[in-house]
This record gives structure tokens, C-alpha cells and sequence, in this order.
């Protein structure tokens, strides 16, 4: 017997040898390890990206999102690293429409977020101008453990089924923390994800057993 | 030792080089764009100059001026491992002959500079934008060309938000502290208006504020 | 049963090809992201490649004029971004020309120590990018564990892992820290160690010395009527070095090779950049000998320029104006233009700057060494195959930032 939530899966195996889930939550949970990237890397912080990638971090092999595929058709996770000026803009959403659904994007560092410090003629401000994109990571160049925090952010977004709202990697301790205004009708104050937002602030109340095998309900 | 050099240029071509200059070990050469392509010929096969490589090619905007760009052209000789730096001036819209025949390596450099300030070289093999698209308008390094006007190539998405500068678009570090076009500020104020209607909601939709 | 086609000449069994033109880029993953190169191709062999260049040009000369001299450190660390230190110390270099300071002794050790480890991270990555691309996986991780030594280092003394902005106008942010001779020789170690192992992976493999001897060659003449510098220039066997021809900083007091090639083909621009490494070691090694402990770092006799130390901030009225005035309205830079110029990752990394006497820049134009050689290109790969422009674009090491600016 299976113990399913919204979003979540939680899968036991019983007497029998089987176990039961919602169908979508068992899609989402195996989307979340096998995530296929293709790295859209321009500027500074592809070197960060190498890093990610080297012996040190080895940031997304341990995820299962390690294998690049150079083809948009292919991959299902877009990491766009560095800076899109205005003459990229048009090679990136055409990359971004080649990818087969599901598809999410990562704004890996700052200039990708919201352009950074080139404030200017040139350079697109934010990704977002041109794709949707699911987690933003800050930094100029963010270290490899943001990236890292940012990847699993995106899975959880992945496991929740939750893509409306973009999750944010936000430092240890977040200066703005919850006085963060975000504008626009509708919008949602609150940028976290679900009950398993991976942003530190939000650690404490999720209680590390939520992460375990729960004993099958009498 | 470079002294030398502007000696020997004007030695050579006596009243045509309008200006020397040296400053902090930098010797500098001015000449009417006329005398382009002749006085850097001459840089390049005088033995005694013997600039056989060519630095960098750039234009100064000075829009007070009448004649508004410097194009200044650095030759280093190799052998000789002497520098100088050939300066003139130009009015909007005039041309100057190519160096690329003498060296092959200004030829994107040239392009370059057609493009950020839009000074035509004549005879140049592909004059083409080389950093920015082609459908861009105007010049950028120009100092009236407004650093943050931009012109995108895909439009953006109607659901992305407008970001929202810390300040308001007219407060904060001024571009630059000489604002040197009288420009159209519509679309500017427009921004204000637009990010204060904002705000004014953010305010009301927020309750922190009313706190 | 005996081969058929026993004399056939090659010629013969060629297939008739059409000119054909294909696209290669921008997002391309040889191309680095941001190159777009279209390619004449005769069946396998290239007639012809239009190098395009400008997908990553982030107005940097614009974004100079905004604020203060000061403020265009960070702008120049992502110029080459690969060795951000050498691009630092160049800008701080030029204003220091044009405002006449020269800085204390301590500080140019400082600086040439901070460029060389910057050389060293930039060679380790060029090379093992060009490893990786020719599908020689280990040795690209295994620069990448060394550069990550490096950089820990950087971080220690910079406080960031490649973007450091950390030179200043007269001198640096920082003293060094005092453990800083200690962690050089430790992480020149471990840098040695992971050459060697390269050495003894790469030189030997068949596959890696077909696909680069012979393949891009140029000669020094051509390399010259293109402006090359740096690596990619002594790889022809021409030993133009700024830190030899113009010696800035210390380097006259330091004793260095300058490795050439002979063929200014693939493999030698791997191997100068392989020597340089080694070169940049024993140039370290130097410096820690000869780097004075003690001294001041920044310029004491330029108020106009330099920070007051903090302590007057907080306690004397002048210290609090001053830094105010530096903050606020930027170091004063006497009125003129200069070209100033430091041995890069890539070759002569120059900066031309002019300034109208008030505190922001008039003009920064910097001379980017890989846009000469990228310029080449076409002349390097004309009549070689597809496959070689992966290669041989590896070695040309295009650093977007610094080629697009
Ligand atoms: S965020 Fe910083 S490091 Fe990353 S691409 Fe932009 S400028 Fe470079």
C-alpha cells in the first residue's frame, strides 16, 4: 500500500509485493531522475558550469540530470548560462520550441535572471522576457551549491506537479525574506513551492522524516 | 626612441601632419583623413618605422564637435618593438580610405567601428555590422545614442513582469554624468508613470504596508 | 578472394559533391555558445568559413561611461573570464599610466602573482576544453580538479571564485593574506602533479596527435599579418611576449622561458600553452622568494585616488569626505588618453582609455587579443574537413566576453 498525497509519492512495498499510486505522480517522480539537459552555455558563468560539472561538485550526475544532449529534441531541461543579448534572443526561443513537452528551464546566474549589471542596449533583461523559466538562480556567477539547490528545487517542482509559480535559490539568510513584494495582478507573494521547498529558510519546518519511509497506516 | 619617429614623419610630410603629441610615453600623429592611407603606408614601409603590426583600430566621440570622431589607429613594429598611435578627425557622415590592404588584420576591426559609430571606410572588402544585428538602427557607441534604449529582435512575452528597479527610473546613478543627447524623454516618463501605478498597488496589495 | 578495386586511385572512388553551405552555431556545442560560422563545404573538405561574430556582445565599452573608474573593475573581470586577474591588473594598470602612480613594490608582486595563477587557470581550461572535445573526457576533469585548486586559492585571497574584482586604482582591495607563499607552493604541487598525469594520458594517445599535428597550421608570417599575439603567435615559432618585450610589473626581475612552436598547427598551440603553465609555476615559485613580506599595497601619497584606510573613515571628518568624494564622484583622472597593455591568457590585452578629467571614464576601449586570431580562422582551416574546426577552434581558445566585449 502506497501513501499518496498531492504531488507526492510515497511508495511501500506491502506482503504482496506491489504498490499502489496516482499514475501522474509516478510520472513526475521518474521525470524528476532522468532529466536530459541541454546546456545553452554563452558566457562567464559556463565556467562556473564547468565546475558544476568537474570532480569536485559533480553536480549533475549525482541528480540524473548529467547527459547532455546537443539536440533540443532530446533534452527536456534547458539550462540557459550566461548572458542572452538581443542577437542570441532569437536562437534561444527557437531552441526552447524545438524541446518536447515537458520541458523547464533553469536562468542559471544573474544576467540570465534579469540581465545583471549590463543594463543596456544589448542585452535582454531576464530570460523570462522570452521563455518561461521554472527556477532562477542568482549569483555572478552562482557557486556550484547553489546550482545544486537550484536542481533540486526544480525536482521537487517536478515531483510536485507544480510549475505555475518560478521557485528562487535564495541565499542562507534571505535579507528580504518574507517582505519580498512580487508585482503584478495576481501574483503570489510567496514564490516556495510546496511542502518540500528546498530553500533553507523554509528547512526548519519541514521535519527530515517527511523525507522517509512512514510506517504503513494500521 | 619614438620621438624619433614623429620626427621623422614630419621630416617626411612636413605641414601634412597637423599635430604631434606625446604624453606619458605615447606619441601621437594627427593628419587630415586625406593623408590616411598615405602617412600609414608610409608607417608601415619606412625601414626606420617599420610598423609592421597593426593594434587596434578605434574612433573617441566628441559630439560638440564639428569634426565629431577621432579615428585613432595604434601600429606597433615588431622588430623595432616601437608604438604609435595615428590620429583624424572626422565629421559625421565623412569617410576615410581603408587600412586593410596594409593590414589584413583591421578588416574586422574597421567593421567594428562602422558599426558601434557608424564612420564609413572606403574600399573596405565587406563592410558589413559585425557585433550587432542587422537590424539594428543607429549607432550605439555614439554618446547620443541612449545606452538603454534597446530595439529586441523577438518580442517579449506579454506575461512577463516589468522589473522593477530599486529606484524609480529617474532617481538613482544617472547614465553617465553628462546626458548628452536632447532626446525624446516620452518614453522615459512613460516608464514613471508606469512603474508608480505599479507601486501604488503593490502598496495596496500589500499588507505589510499597512501594517 | 583478392581486393577488386586493388588500384583504384582514391580520386576515382570519390563521390561528385555539390558546394554545399551549412551552419554551424550559435548555439553549437564546439562553438562555445556563441559563435555562428558558416561553412562552405566541397563534399568533406572546407572552401570557405564566414566567422560570426557578436552573439555575446554585452555593450561593455558603453556600460564604462556610466559610472566611476572604479566601478569598471567588475565590467573587466568579464572580459576574459577565464583569467580575470590578468584583465583586472591590466585596467588597473592603464589609469595608473594615465594618472601617473606608480604603485609600491609589494603590490606588483601581488598583482604578478595574482596573473600568473589567472595564466594558469586560463591555459588548464582552454586546454582541457580542447581535450573534452575530442572526446578525452579524463583530462578535461582532471584540469578542471586542478583549476579548482587554483580558484580556491583566488578565493582565499579575492573572496571569489573567478569574478574577483579585486585590483583597485594604486594598489589592491586586500593585502595578501599572510599564508599566501604557503598556499601557492601547495597548490603549485597539485597543479604539477595533475600535468603529469595528463602528460602521460594525452601525448601518447594516437587519436589526440592525428587530430592536432598537421591540422590548422599557419605560418608566422600570415599569424603576423593578422596581429596575432600571445600563444597562438609563438606557436608559430615568433617569441613575441609583452612580459619579455615590454616588461611591466616585476617580470624584468624574473627569469622565464617563452616557449614557440614550429608548425603554428594544433598541437603546438596545445603544447606553448602546456609549457606556459609550467613557465607560470616557476615564475610562482620565483615570487615566493622574492615577494617582499612587508610594505604597503596601496599608494599612500594619492589621496585623490585611493581609499582612505577605514579606521579614518569612521573617525576623522577628511577621511569621511574623502571617501565620500572617491565613492560618490570617482577618482579624478587627469585629462588624456593612453594605451596600456599586459600579456593576457590570449596574447597583448590592451586597454585604451581616455579621460576628460572628471570622474568617469570618456572612453574604454580594450584591444581583445582573440578577435585577431579568431580572424584567421578561415585562413587555418581553409581545405582541412568538418570535423578538424572543432579542434582547431578549441586552440584558437575564443573567450566570448573578451571576443564580443
Ligand atoms: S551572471 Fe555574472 S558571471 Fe554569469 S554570465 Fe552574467 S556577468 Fe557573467
Amino acid at each position: 500500500m502506497g501513501n499518496v498525497k498531492s504531488g507526492q509519492i510515497v511508495l511501500e512495498g506491502s506482503e504482496q509485493g506491489f504498490a499502489t499510486t496516482r499514475f501522474d505522480a509516478l510520472l513526475n517522480w521518474a521525470r524528476k531522475y532522468s532529466l536530459f539537459q541541454y546546456p545553452f552555455v554563452t558566457a562567464c558563468c559556463g565556467m562556473e558550469f564547468m565546475s558544476l560539472n568537474g570532480p569536485r561538485f559533480d553536480g549533475l550526475a549525482r541528480f540524473g540530470a548529467e547527459a547532455p544532449r546537443f539536440t533540443p529534441r532530446q533534452a527536456d531541461l534547458l539550462w540557459v548560462v550566461g548572458t542572452i543579448v538581443q542577437r542570441q534572443a532569437p536562437v534561444l526561443k527557437r531552441v526552447y520550441e524545438q524541446m518536447c513537452d515537458p520541458k523547464y528551464v533553469i536562468a542559471f546566474g544573474t544576467c540570465a535572471s534579469c540581465g545583471g549589471f549590463y543594463d543596456n542596449y544589448t542585452t535582454v533583461p531576464g530570460i523570462d522576457k522570452i521563455i518561461p523559466v521554472d527556477v532562477y538562480i542568482p549569483g555572478c556567477p552562482p557557486r556550484p551549491e547553489a546550482v545544486i539547490d537550484g536542481l533540486m528545487l526544480l525536482m521537487d517542482k517536478i515531483a510536485s506537479g507544480r510549475r505555475e509559480t518560478p521557485a528562487i535559490v535564495k541565499p542562507h539568510n534571505d535579507p528580504v525574506g518574507d517582505r519580498l513584494v512580487t508585482l503584478g495582478k495576481g501574483s503570489p507573494r510567496e514564490l516556495e513551492i510546496g511542502p518540500q521547498s528546498r530553500t533553507r529558510d523554509d528547512r526548519p519546518n519541514t521535519p527530515a522524516h517527511a523525507f522517509l519511509p512512514k510506517k504503513a497506516a494500521t | 626612441m619614438s620621438q624619433l619617429l614623429l620626427d621623422k614623419l614630419k621630416a617626411r610630410f612636413g605641414e601634412r601632419i597637423l599635430e604631434t603629441s606625446s604624453f606619458r610615453g605615447d606619441e601621437v600623429a594627427v593628419v587630415a583623413p586625406t593623408d590616411w592611407l598615405d602617412v600609414a603606408q608610409f608607417l608601415r614601409d619606412d625601414p626606420a618605422c617599420d610598423m609592421s603590426m597593426f593594434i587596434d583600430i578605434t574612433v573617441v566621440d566628441y559630439p560638440e564637435r564639428e569634426a565629431r570622431f577621432d579615428l585613432v589607429l595604434m601600429l606597433y613594429s615588431l622588430h623595432k618593438g616601437h608604438r604609435v598611435r595615428l590620429k583624424t578627425r572626422l565629421a559625421d557622415g565623412a569617410t576615410v580610405k581603408t587600412v586593410t590592404p596594409l593590414w589584413a588584420a583591421a578588416n574586422w576591426f574597421e567593421r567594428e567601428v562602422y558599426d558601434m559609430f557608424g564612420v564609413k571606410f572606403e574600399g573596405h572588402p565587406d563592410l558589413r555590422r559585425i557585433l550587432m544585428y542587422e537590424e539594428f538602427e543607429g549607432h550605439p557607441l555614439r554618446k547620443d545614442y541612449a545606452a538603454d534604449r534597446t530595439q529586441p529582435l523577438v518580442p517579449y512575452r506579454p506575461e512577463a513582469k516589468d522589473k522593477l528597479a530599486p529606484f524609480r527610473a529617474d532617481e538613482g546613478m544617472p547614465f553617465g554624468r553628462r546626458d548628452w543627447s536632447p532626446r525624446d524623454d516620452a518614453w522615459k516618463t512613460d516608464d514613471i508613470a508606469h512603474n508608480e501605478e505599479h507601486l501604488a498597488e503593490a502598496i495596496a496589495n500589500d499588507p505589510a504596508e499597512t501594517r | 578472394m583478392e581486393p577488386q578495386d586493388y588500384d583504384i586511385a582514391e580520386d576515382d572512388l570519390a563521390l561528385p559533391a555539390e558546394p554545399m553551405r551549412i551552419n554551424m552555431g550559435p548555439s553549437h556545442p564546439a562553438m562555445h555558445g556563441t559563435i555562428r560560422m558558416i561553412v562552405d563545404v566541397d563534399g568533406e573538405s572546407i572552401k570557405n568559413v564566414d566567422v560570426q561574430i557578436g552573439f555575446l556582445h554585452r555593450g561593455f565599452e558603453k556600460m564604462c561611461e556610466r559610472g566611476t573608474w572604479t566601478q569598471v573593475f567588475p565590467y573587466t573581470d568579464r572580459l576574459n573570464y577565464v583569467s580575470p586577474m590578468i584583465c583586472n591588473v591590466g585596467f588597473a594598470m592603464a589609469v595608473e599610466k594615465l594618472a601617473g602612480i606608480t604603485v609600491p613594490e609589494r603590490c606588483q608582486w601581488y598583482r604578478t602573482v595574482l596573473s600568473e595563477l589567472s595564466r594558469i587557470t586560463d591555459h588548464l581550461t582552454c586546454n582541457g576544453a580542447m581535450a573534452m572535445e575530442l572526446g578525452a573526457f579524463t583530462p578535461f576533469l582532471w584540469m578542471m580538479k586542478a583549476r579548482e585548486h587554483v580558484w580556491d586559492l583566488l578565493e582565499e585571497e579575492t573572496g571569489a571564485r573567478m569574478t574577483h574584482s579585486f585590483a583597485r586604482i594604486g594598489g589592491m582591495a586586500k593585502p595578501p593574506t599572510p599564508n599566501l607563499k604557503h598556499r601557492v607552493e601547495e597548490v603549485l604541487l597539485a597543479v604539477e602533479d595533475i600535468l603529469v598525469e595528463c602528460e602521460a594520458l594525452l601525448f601518447k594517445n594516437r587519436i589526440f596527435l592525428d587530430r592536432l599535428q598537421g591540422v590548422g597550421a599557419i605560418s608566422a608570417a600570415e599569424a603576423l599579418q593578422f596581429s596575432w599575439t600571445g600563444p597562438t603567435l609563438r606557436s608559430t615559432g615568433v617569441a613575441y611576449d609583452v612580459r619579455r618585450a615590454h616588461p611591466y610589473l616585476v617580470y624584468d626581475q624574473l627569469e622565464f622561458d617563452i616557449p614557440v612552436g614550429s608548425d603554428g598547427d594544433n598541437f603546438d598551440r596545445y603544447m606553448v600553452r602546456h609549457e606556459e603553465i609550467k613557465q607560470s609555476i616557476r615564475i610562482l615559485r620565483q615570487c615566493n622568494k622574492l615577494m617582499p613580506d612587508d610594505g604597503p599595497i596601496d599608494v599612500t601619497d594619492r589621496p585623490e585616488v585611493v581609499l582612505p584606510p577605514k579606521n579614518d573613515v569612521y573617525t576623522t571628518i577628511e577621511g569621511t569626505i574623502q571617501h565620500f568624494k572617491l565613492i560618490m564622484e570617482g577618482a579624478k583622472i587627469p585629462k588624456g588618453e593612453v594605451y596600456s597593455f599586459v600579456e593576457g591568457g590570449n596574447g597583448e590585452f590592451g586597454f585604451f582609455i581616455v579621460s576628460d578629467g572628471s570622474g568617469t571614464p570618456y572612453r574604454v576601449r580594450i584591444r581583445p587579443p582573440c578577435v585577431f586570431t579568431l580572424q584567421g580562422f578561415p585562413r587555418m582551416i581553409r581545405g582541412h574537413m568538418i570535423a578538424d574546426i572543432v579542434p582547431t577552434f578549441g586552440s584558437v581558445n575564443m573567450i566570448g566576453g573578451e571576443c564580443d566585449r
